[in-house]
């Protein structure tokens, strides 16, 4: 079986871009005899065949000479099957050429060599490079006309190339051809000795383009919940990425639960595993709530989560876009209200100069934010394809306003923020490394925070910091626990429980995770750390802004119910001096950032709700 | 292939059209899947089972029936109807017990907007439907390359071309005020000769008439005229027995054969992969006139 190539195609309206396809399709055979007969009985002038009739369809654009919306041709040749989504070429028709790009392999761009490269020709590039279209031809067409110079089509050649680089294009590819008599675009120019590159057909049907899928992040968006009984319960889903087998462990977003894939259907037929783009049902080992809008991923790939969204957008609405305006956007199989935060520029294609504005005309092309209504997860643009493109809707009309692209930040702003004075010791410098702290939190797509549980022994403090810890490097997110006793086993072996010694363990337990904080780690702390005035000496030293101060109220009783290690015993016969609880005193935190009951909740509820509170302080990291 | 990771044309055009048959299913409260009883319908039913498997088929199958279609073709509809329990509604069109509104006396451009276009449109009305899934290609005609995927229609149940919205990716702007519906294509990007290879891989059953049979038939512009269903003959004419088969199915006075002798299949397949017209010379309807392929589905028509 061959393979399926999507193109599409853009150039202004004289460029001949219909006239390429038309006759390409006609030298590869491509064409029915009825077909061919049309384009005679159509042409103006009569005698000789005008190939742009094959996709020019609305009879408006018949009568106009123009083509004004997206048509889809289809053919093959022994080699590959192609479908050509041929997109109208002036400005305000930047939409169209978006819907046509949003979905294509390779972009064949038309410039009329006596022209050269115009504002159009460059706007088709942004486009391509704003949708992530992964490769360009530039067919510089109507070589005819300037006589088949080389040098001519060298210039045009230089001069858009430099322009694509800018963009960030990389696979280029630059054919001069006369579309109307066929030069270059199936059989080689004789015309154009000099030309030793290929030509048009021959490279669309030999460019690799298998490689562009992403086949390393699994994501599964459940379109639907099959339930015909009982005894079935399963989620379809078209894979956006990656690649799942039978016995993977999976975790369902956004509730964090894990399973296992029981199996994987297509239709009635068992598979062993699933690649990004096929249309499945999967079923699960553990019945979970899952519905229409959450995602299934491996554990240790899990996408970001956003509270907001940073933006590229082709905007395509006949309203405009202020800051306020409130839509819907369509993000995988789920529907989100979303308000405009700001509109941060607008580009203007030609330049590319970034330039202040106060709303969104339909066609201009933007990076605005947005403000969620409820969180989701997602991956950048760059990344994925799938999981990274969104709808814009109009909230009250229903129209699409606009397709937009998650764009992956680098913010020094959040590096400013969290900057805090150095305690001032004498010649001790701090030493700035190259990386910085938005570098770190870059890489880890997470911004750093120490749980600072504190609690009675007893209360659940090792307990719930081992189970959040699993629970959020599941997530993806790189955490660390310092446990009470495992600490005082090395680090903090010299120590003992007086008051001085208590307060040195403190600070010690802060300094470290501060250190573990800057080197951009989740820190989770389980200390008891009875004394308000230590827990706000480790406030200081951590930070404000990156402690999470997490208070297990559990009562005495219940802990020394519990007496997991039979301290409580020891203490009450008098074998443990000071003993919080008992032969020492425990200072309640007058305002913990979260008050936990373990008498009353599971360890499970407890985790959700941190988890909670973990993402609220840990995702938002972009800001 | 590496290690199956690669997925053929023919299995990315199934889950293509699977995940817009179970965006429909999500996000519609009315759906319907309108039912020809022709390959493209046989493809889209038996998509619809492997897409919701193993429940039901969460909306019924909707057929415009003209009268004036073949006998096979009413059989099969039944007899698949039968055997694979989806709920079937079948419309028959006001005009359609007036015996004057028909394709010899009204002309196929009259009848064909009387029965099929104003009989579909009334057909959606009574059902109170928001989206009507349909099998047409874009590769059958020209004015069809230009539609959406999901293709907006107002509340008089017409396509406005110039104001489509766009499509991006494979995320489907499913939102309709009540009244407005929503046109559905599952198949826009198959062609003809992947409905056959399909059929062929997945075993689809499919109407007799594909086949090619000797058949009672008149010749007349070149186009092979099916007999003795009560088409009228002109002065001169006489029915012949010819070997051939339909390559597209509609009401019989205007659906011309084509001279074949593939009985199976492949040789369907290969009679294709060598054919040098379009799928739709034989449908008399789409001649009528210039663009009259993008006039009727402005009114309405599929």
């Amino acid at each position: 079986m061959t393979d399926l190539l999507r193109i599409m195609t853009a150039g202004s309206v004289d460029d001949g871009k219909s006239t390429l396809i038309g006759r390409m399709l006609y030298d590869a055979g491509a064409l029915h005899d009825d077909h061919i007969a049309s384009l005679y009985k159509g042409a103006r002038g009569g005698e000789r065949p005008d190939f742009a009739l094959l996709t020019d369809g609305l009879r408006a654009e018949r009568e106009q000479g123009i083509t004004i919306d997206v048509a889809y041709r289809y053919f093959a040749t022994p080699r590959r099957r192609f479908i050509i989504a041929d997109a109208p070429g002036h400005e305000q028709y930047t939409r169209n050429m978006a819907t046509a790009a949003s979905n294509a392999d390779l972009a064949v761009l038309l410039i009329d060599a006596r022209q050269g490269v115009l504002t159009q020709s460059r706007r088709h590039a942004f486009i391509c490079a704003l949708l992530g279209v992964p490769r360009l031809l530039v067919a510089v067409n109507k070589m005819d006309l300037v006589g088949f110079r080389e040098e001519r089509f060298r210039e045009i050649e230089d001069e858009y190339r430099t322009f694509a680089v800018r963009l960030g294009l990389k696979n280029l590819c630059f054919i001069p051809v006369c579309a109307v008599d066929g030069d270059n675009l199936v059989h080689k120019s004789e015309r154009m000795p000099w030309y030793g590159g290929p030509c048009l057909l021959p490279y669309l049907e030999d460019v690799y383009v298998a490689g562009d899928r992403n086949l390393v992040d699994f994501r599964l968006p459940v379109q639907r919940v099959v339930r015909p009984d009982a005894s079935f319960r399963g989620y379809s889903g078209t894979l956006a990425s990656g690649v799942v087998r039978v016995g993977d462990e999976v975790i369902a977003l956004p509730s964090g639960f894990r399973s296992s894939i029981r199996s994987i259907h297509l239709g009635s037929t068992a598979l062993p595993q699933a690649v990004a783009g096929q249309a499945v049902t999967v079923c699960l080992d553990d019945e979970l709530d899952i519905a229409r809008g959450d995602l299934l991923v491996h554990p240790g790939n899990v996408p970001r989560e956003f509270k907001e969204l940073d933006l590229m957008t082709v905007w395509t609405g006949d309203e405009h876009l202020v800051a306020g305006t409130v839509l819907l956007i369509k993000l995988g199989c789920q529907w989100i209200k979303a308000r405009c935060e700001s509109i941060r520029y607008r580009i203007d294609p030609d330049t590319l100069r970034q330039e202040r504005v106060e709303s969104l005309g339909m066609n201009d092309i933007a990076r605005i934010r947005l403000v969620l209504y409820r969180p989701v997860f997602a991956d950048p643009y760059s990344r994925n394809r799938q999981l990274g493109a969104l709808l814009l809707v109009s909230a009250s009309g229903n129209d699409t306003v606009g397709a937009a692209t998650i764009v992956e930040r680098t913010d020094y702003d959040a590096e400013l923020k969290t900057d805090r004075a150095v305690p001032e010791r004498r010649e001790v410098v701090w030493h700035h490394g190259q990386v910085t702290l938005a570098d770190r939190t870059e890489l880890l797509r997470q911004k750093p925070l120490t749980i600072w549980f504190t609690g009675l022994s007893g209360a659940g403090k090792s307990t719930l910091a081992f189970a959040l810890e699993r629970r959020l490097i599941d997530m993806g997110m790189a955490c660390y626990v310092l446990d009470g006793d495992n600490v005082r086993h090395g680090l903090n072996r010299d120590l003992g429980f007086s008051p001085k010694d208590r307060a040195e363990n403190i600070r010690r337990i802060a300094e470290v995770s501060r250190l573990m904080n800057d080197a951009g780690l989740i820190l989770i702390t389980a200390f008891i750390s009875p004394f308000q005035e230590d827990r706000e000496m480790a406030r200081g030293i951590i930070g404000n802004e990156r402690f999470l101060e997490v208070y297990l109220e559990t009562s005495l009783e219940v802990c020394e119910g519990r007496d997991p290690k039979g301290m409580y015993k020891k203490a009450r016969s008098g074998e443990l001096p000071s003993f919080t609880g008992i032969s020492s005193p425990y200072e309640q935190p007058e305002r913990p950032d979260l008050k936990l009951d373990t008498a009353s909740l599971s360890i499970d509820d407890c985790v959700i709700m941190l988890q909670k509170s973990v993402r609220e302080r840990c995702m938002g990291w972009e800001t | 292939m590496r290690s199956g990771l690669t997925i053929s044309v023919l299995d990315q055009l199934e889950a293509e059209a699977i995940h817009i048959l179970r965006e429909v299913a999500s996000e519609f409260e009315r759906p319907v899947m309108m039912y020809s009883i022709g390959k493209d319908s046989s493809v889209m039913l038996h998509l619809c089972q492997k897409a919701f498997w193993p429940g039901r088929i969460p909306f019924p199958l909707l057929h415009v029936d003209t009268r004036y279609k073949f006998p096979e073709m009413v059989a099969f509809r039944d007899a698949r109807a039968a055997e694979l329990g989806f709920e079937l509604r079948v419309y028959h069109s006001r005009d359609g017990d007036d015996d004057s509104v028909n394709p010899w006396d009204l002309g196929t451009v009259r009848c064909c907007a009387s029965l099929k276009t104003s009989g579909l449109l009334d057909a959606l009305q009574e059902g109170g439907y928001d989206a009507v899934i349909g099998g047409a290609r874009r590769e059958e005609e020209r004015s069809r390359a230009k539609e959406r995927i999901f293709s907006f229609r107002d509340a008089n149940g017409q396509w406005e071309p110039r104001r489509q919205r766009p499509e991006f990716w494979n995320l489907y702007n499913s939102r309709v005020n009540s009244g407005e519906s929503m046109r559905v294509f599952p198949l826009s990007n198959w062609t003809e000769l992947d409905v056959w290879r399909y059929i062929e891989r997945e075993s689809i059953p499919v109407v007799p008439l594909y086949f090619a049979a000797k058949r009672m038939v008149v010749e007349r512009n070149g186009q092979l005229i099916p007999a003795g269903e009560g088409t009228p003959l002109l002065p001169g004419e006489t029915p012949v027995p010819r070997l051939c088969r339909y390559r597209t199915l509609g009401c019989y006075p205007c659906t011309g054969a084509i001279a074949s002798s593939a009985t199976t299949l492949a040789d369907i397949i290969t009679e294709l992969e060598q054919t040098r017209l379009s799928e739709r010379t034989t449908r008399l309807i789409d001649h009528d006139q210039d663009g009259s392929m993008e006039r009727k589905k402005r009114e309405g028509y599929f």
